[in-house]
């Protein structure tokens, strides 16, 4: 390591280097640049990864292959693709988002952003942005893996990207409400906790129906049961709008964003 | 030089539950270096972190460049930079990565790759944030407060931890910044800092200011400074004391060990010297003990620690 220890006589008064010229930068490039960075953390982050594409790809491929769970009439990678899908967009939105965010508000990332000239909206404008674009790459991924398992999508796309929205909206909702406002640890437990729970229990592999009737009313409301239901009706059935399960997304998406934006803390 | 107020601090009341951090703090900083010194706990990081935007006052006023860091934010922040006193960075990114993003967030931005040299980060290479040398966490802080170009700078113990070079090395920066026209906001525990880097310096304790002034000026106003010199034991005291200023005294505390003690100039120096060369003395190991800034900030904040 070199330090360089030059004189204030030589290095900065004659040039006037540091001369204050400020002002913030285009919003649409602090977003771009935010955006991008958050991007780039996501995917060098291993444990992210594996949540995030791991995860998904192995579920769909194992249980494509192996007849473990009984997925009612039909080919398996039909009933489990709409599921994985939704369990993605679970994963990036919710655990992923939920465990990073909790991890800059403890490390002070989110305080120190929030001295310069990017906006809070903008952050989190930029948050979503980079979830958005997780989802992207994983829809593709898994789309093409699907297909190669056999899969054959019926229905209306836009019903689709419909359902992948309004989810990604009440999962990004739920993760910020639990980064803003638990400690960093308990965010990745609890965030992990919920992602298997909701793995589980959320109509991703294991069909609703093979729960009690009481239980399958209750697990029913939940945003994962709703997404892969949703996707499961457009994308298997070939049904026309979703709207129960749109609806359900809607209102977890409205309760969520409101509590995480009158509940969160910057630090 | 010395004319807006970059800072100014009126009455600032900031508790925390029932402990109360900043307790009626008044402060004008001008263009410049400013020191804020304190024990730990006086209310220093409290104190900043209002004027930064952070912590919104329970009551006083607070203006910085002329805005509220509260209400004002979005006009204030660009013409701001903040090191803070630990962390602010991903863990997973690099140091220039970081430094990158944070100058893309300005609009007329330092060169990158010049403030990486200028702060010897350019060894860290491919290394992500937490696993930074301390001291390299502590320079890519103080480059991403610097780099946005701006007009006020506020360090929060810029040099805590740092390993001799590198203190240099930050303190050059300050000096830079100070002679470009930044105005500078640091707190610290190192007396020595503020001596070298201040134009002013503001000792805090329990959340209210002591004292503020010049380096110069709190060491003169301080306690008494002391004149020592040997010579053959008995010297007649009260002679001595006869050709000094009024308000000083003089003692030979063991024989032939003397002590002046008083307003400690060049005029008290020549009048002790010539009272020696009337009386033929000849004043061995005469020595002049100033008082530094820490003998001041101690005996403000007194000498026992606290938690």
């Amino acid at each position: 390591m070199t330090l360089t220890t030059g004189t204030g006589a030589d290095s900065g008064a004659a040039t006037g280097a540091y001369a204050p010229r400020p002002g913030a930068a285009p919003l649409s490039r602090m977003i771009a640049a935010q955006a991008a960075l958050e991007t780039k953390m996501l995917l060098r982050n291993g444990e992210q990864l594996l949540l995030t594409v791991v995860i998904p790809t192995l579920l769909l491929v194992l249980f494509s292959a192996v007849d473990i769970v009984d997925t009612g009439a039909g080919k398996a990678v039909d009933f489990l693709t709409p599921g994985v899908l939704a369990l993605a967009v679970m994963s990036t939105a919710f655990t992923g988002q939920a465990i990073a965010t909790g991890f800059e508000r403890r490390y002070g990332v989110l305080k120190r952003l929030a001295a310069s000239p990017l906006p809070r909206w903008a952050l989190m404008t930029a948050k979503t942005a980079s979830v958005l674009v997780t989802e992207v790459l994983q829809v593709v991924l898994l789309t093409v893996i699907a297909f190669a398992l056999g899969w054959s999508p019926h229905g209306d796309p836009l019903a689709v990207l419909l359902l992948l929205v309004l989810g990604t909206a009440a999962f990004s909702g739920l993760g910020l409400l639990m980064a803003g406002t638990l400690k960093a640890e308990a965010t990745l437990a609890a965030a992990n906790l919920v992602f298997l729970l909701l793995l589980v229990g959320g109509g991703v592999i294991v069909p609703l129906d093979k729960f009690p009737s009481g239980a399958q009313d209750v697990l029913g409301l939940l945003p994962i049961s709703a997404l892969s239901d949703g996707l499961r009706d457009v994308l298997q059935h070939g049904a026309g709008m979703p709207w129960g399960d749109l609806g359900i997304l809607a209102g977890w998406a409205v309760v969520a964003l409101a509590a995480a934006g009158r509940f969160f803390r910057w630090e | 030089m010395r004319s807006e107020p970059v800072v100014e601090v009126q009455a600032l009341v900031k508790r925390y539950g029932t402990k109360t951090a900043v307790d009626g703090l008044d402060l004008v900083a001008r263009a410049g270096v400013t020191a804020v010194l304190g024990p730990n706990g006086a209310g220093k990081t409290t104190t900043v972190e209002t004027c930064e935007g952070y912590r919104k006052p329970d009551s006083g006023t607070v203006r910085v460049l002329g805005l509220d860091p509260v209400r004002q934010s979005a006009a204030l922040r660009p013409r701001i930079g903040v090191m803070l006193q630990s962390g602010g960075v991903y863990s997973g990114a690099r140091a220039d990565e970081m430094l990158r993003h944070v100058a893309r967030l300005h609009a007329h931005p330092l060169d990158v790759d010049a403030l990486i040299e200028r702060l010897g980060l350019g060894g860290c290479g491919r290394t992500s944030y937490r696993r930074l040398s301390g001291g390299q966490q502590q320079r890519l802080a103080l480059a991403m407060a610097v780099v946005g170009r701006p007009e006020l700078v506020f360090l929060d113990e810029p040099t805590a931890g740092l390993d001799p070079q590198a203190r240099r090395a930050t303190w050059d920066l300050v000096r830079d910044l100070r002679a470009d026209g930044v105005s500078v906001i640091l707190t610290t525990h190192y007396m020595e800092e503020a001596e070298q880097l201040a134009d002013d310096v503001v000792i805090v304790d329990a959340g209210r200011v002591v004292v503020q002034g010049s380096p110069e000026q709190l060491c003169r106003g301080g306690a008494e400074n002391t004149l020592r010199f040997t010579g053959r034991p008995g010297l007649d005291v009260a002679s001595l004391l006869k050709a000094l200023p009024a308000d000083s005294s003089a003692a030979e505390l063991t024989p032939g060990s003397y002590r002046v003690v008083g307003k400690v100039d060049p005029q008290l120096l020549a009048t002790v010297t010539s009272w020696c060369a009337q009386h033929g003395v000849m004043p061995d190991r005469i020595s002049v003990e100033r008082h530094t800034l820490e003998d001041v900030f101690l005996e403000l904040t007194g000498k026992e620690l606290r938690s």
